[in-house]
């Protein structure tokens, strides 16, 4: 059996599961957020249960739309703070997480392993970590909370395999744009994305989150790595509950196994309207761009600021471009300010914000006028998905964006540095 | 049985053209139908009358897993929509709201614009009137019918409670 077969027959309580096979899997974690969880609610009180499963194993995260962007957010959030009041429910508020996909590995809630389901489609970020974890809608998540189970049908495994090693300024959104770029937004659909590799086994764990949080954007159901000593390094001190990491094994059936050779790959960008547009930045190294983002549950992790601020320091935010900076969570804005990174993007000309979704859907923090450009580290570039249908946003590395912003143009890292 | 006339999309059609993230706090379906398709689509709310079908090609409904995308959908009065494939947390947004959806390659490749259907639900029949033609989507497996079936999600698990 594959990692991800192996942890859902454990979680189904089976001996073995097949492909294509419903189960009813035992959940770890239920997360929803702060544009999800309002259905969920009422969905959860229709169930007639009136207790969550296990309020320790229920977590909310106001990330989307706060600090309260207006009053029918300000409204709505009074509602979601009284549930989780209620239900005891883990409950990370403005000043006290961040952006879910950030702090829930960072707290180490999530394990080896583990089956997490969350009213977000990113929420299969924790197959980094050797989790089976998955986005879902608001309904899906009522029941979950309500009855700590959920069915699901087994999903097939394609293998991805990244040989050669990564050049300088390439990281984890690189690889996840170039394979997306390959197989299409529904290259994967369906399916897991198991990723390994010498190219995977380099990358670090900020990275490895970054490539699961984009299995979504291949129309994957989860990604998926296998535990290293990486994973463990990064686990140890953020949890005292024990786990089980499931090896991958040689006779294991995959759907495809699609290899790519890395050496030489350029940074990528992605072009509107879909992730699927990737290209090397040498092609489009003349289009303008209005703002930069850095940040967002894809890349809002300390190594992609470290990398952003590597390139910002002693230098000016080119005089057109607004850039935004996002930490993701509030461990990373203050492990930041410690390293003196919001020093240098401050003083670059970058506005830094509190954590929050923000731009990355249009709500707010970043929202495009029609004919404005934005080169940003999110991880969704459809029309509209920042603001005017009419704007443009180009996905790229933390690296790619922040020297994009330098110039004022789609850039290569390489030519701000050399 | 349904019948309606068509209004047609292609591949990837993404849950911010159905439903931007700006209206994903609104409550009421109905709200939420007059904004359905707008990035992509300004006429579509004001033209779509009750029971009229969406037919889009593959991966509709990936993205988000907003619940209002579906939600936005029925809300416009769409009765049902038929696509070549479905993206996987859309399609169980739409089973769980009890949105009709129906995987039917040969349906959406030879439906047009303003055709008008005929949907049969229980055997999966799909009949262009304007075209004379007929076609057979894939049936749900059992074990989705039996959410079907009860209602819904919610409906399932009260019974199996």
């Amino acid at each position: 059996m594959t990692i991800v077969e192996k942890i859902l027959a454990a979680h189904a309580g089976k001996d073995s599961v097949k492909t294509g096979e419903f189960v009813n899997v035992k959940v770890d974690l239920v997360m929803a957020h702060d544009l999800t969880a309002g259905i969920a609610i009422q969905q959860f009180k229709k169930t007639g249960f009136d207790k969550v499963f296990d309020p320790r194993k229920v977590v909310l995260v106001m990330d989307h739309y706060v600090p309260n962007k207006d009053v029918l957010c300000a409204e709505q959030n009074v509602l979601l703070r009284d549930f989780a009041r209620e239900q005891d429910l883990v409950f990370f508020g403005e000043g006290k997480g961040g952006i879910e996909h950030v702090i829930l590995p960072e707290k180490g809630m999530v394990l080896p392993g583990e089956v997490v389901v969350g009213a977000d489609s990113h929420t299969c970020t924790y197959g980094a970590l050797g989790a089976f974890s998955t986005g879902m809608g608001s309904t899906d998540i009522a029941v979950a909370m309500a009855t700590g189970e959920i069915w699901m049908k087994v999903p097939p495994t394609i293998k991805f395999v990244y040989k050669g090693k990564l050049g300088k300024w390439l990281g984890g959104k690189d690889l996840i744009l170039y394979t997306i770029g390959q197989i299409g937004v529904d290259g994967a659909l369906y399916s897991a994305m198991e990723f390994r590799g010498e190219a995977i086994e380099g990358l670090s764990m900020d990275g490895r989150l970054t490539m699961a949080n984009m299995a979504i954007e291949a129309g994957g159901k989860a990604g998926i790595f296998p535990v290293d000593e990486k994973t463990r390094a990064y686990l140890n001190g953020r949890s005292d509950r024990s786990y089980k990491a499931y090896e991958p094994e040689e006779d294991d059936e995959y759907s495809q196994i699609i290899e790519y050779d890395v050496t030489g790959l350029e940074p990528q960008v992605s072009l509107p309207h879909s992730p699927e547009n990737a290209r090397p930045v040498s092609e489009v190294a003349d289009i303008e761009v209005d703002q930069s983002v850095i940040g967002s549950c894809t890349n809002g992790r300390l190594e992609d600021l470290r990398v952003a601020a590597s390139l910002l320091k002693d230098k000016t935010v080119h005089p057109r471009v607004r850039c935004i900076v996002i930490p993701g969570s509030q461990k990373v804005y203050l492990d930041a300010m410690h390293e003196g990174l919001i020093d240098i993007f401050v003083e670059a000309g970058a506005a830094v914000s509190t954590p929050t979704c923000g731009p990355c859907v249009g709500g707010y923090m970043g929202v495009l006028a029609a004919g404005e450009r934005c080169i940003s580290t999110t991880n969704r570039n459809f029309i509209g998905r920042m603001g005017s249908p009419k704007s443009e946003v180009y996905l790229s590395s933390p690296a790619v964006a922040a020297a994009s912003a330098l110039t004022g143009r789609i850039t290569d890292p390489k030519e701000v540095t050399e | 049985m349904i019948k309606g006339k068509v209004y047609k999309y292609g591949a990837n059609i993404d849950t911010d053209a159905i439903i931007p993230a700006k209206y994903a706090n609104l409550t009421e379906p109905s709200d939420l139908g007059k904004h359905c398709m707008e990035n992509i689509d300004t006429e579509f709310a004001k033209k779509v009358r009750t029971g009229d079908i969406i037919v889009a090609t593959s991966n509709f409904g990936c993205g988000s897993s907003r619940e209002v995308a579906p939600i936005s959908i029925k809300g416009a009065g769409v009765s049902c929509v038929i696509a070549k494939t479905f993206a996987r947390i859309f399609f169980r947004n739409a089973i769980n709201i009890a949105l009709p959806l129906l995987e039917c390659p040969e349906a959406a490749d030879q439906t047009e614009e303003g055709d008008e259907l005929e949907v049969d639900l229980s055997t999966g029949e799909i009949k262009n009137i304007t075209k004379n033609m007929v076609f057979t989507a894939a049936p749900y497996p059992d074990f989705i019918s039996g959410i079907i079936e009860a209602g819904g999600l919610i409906e399932y698990t009260i019974k199996s409670k």
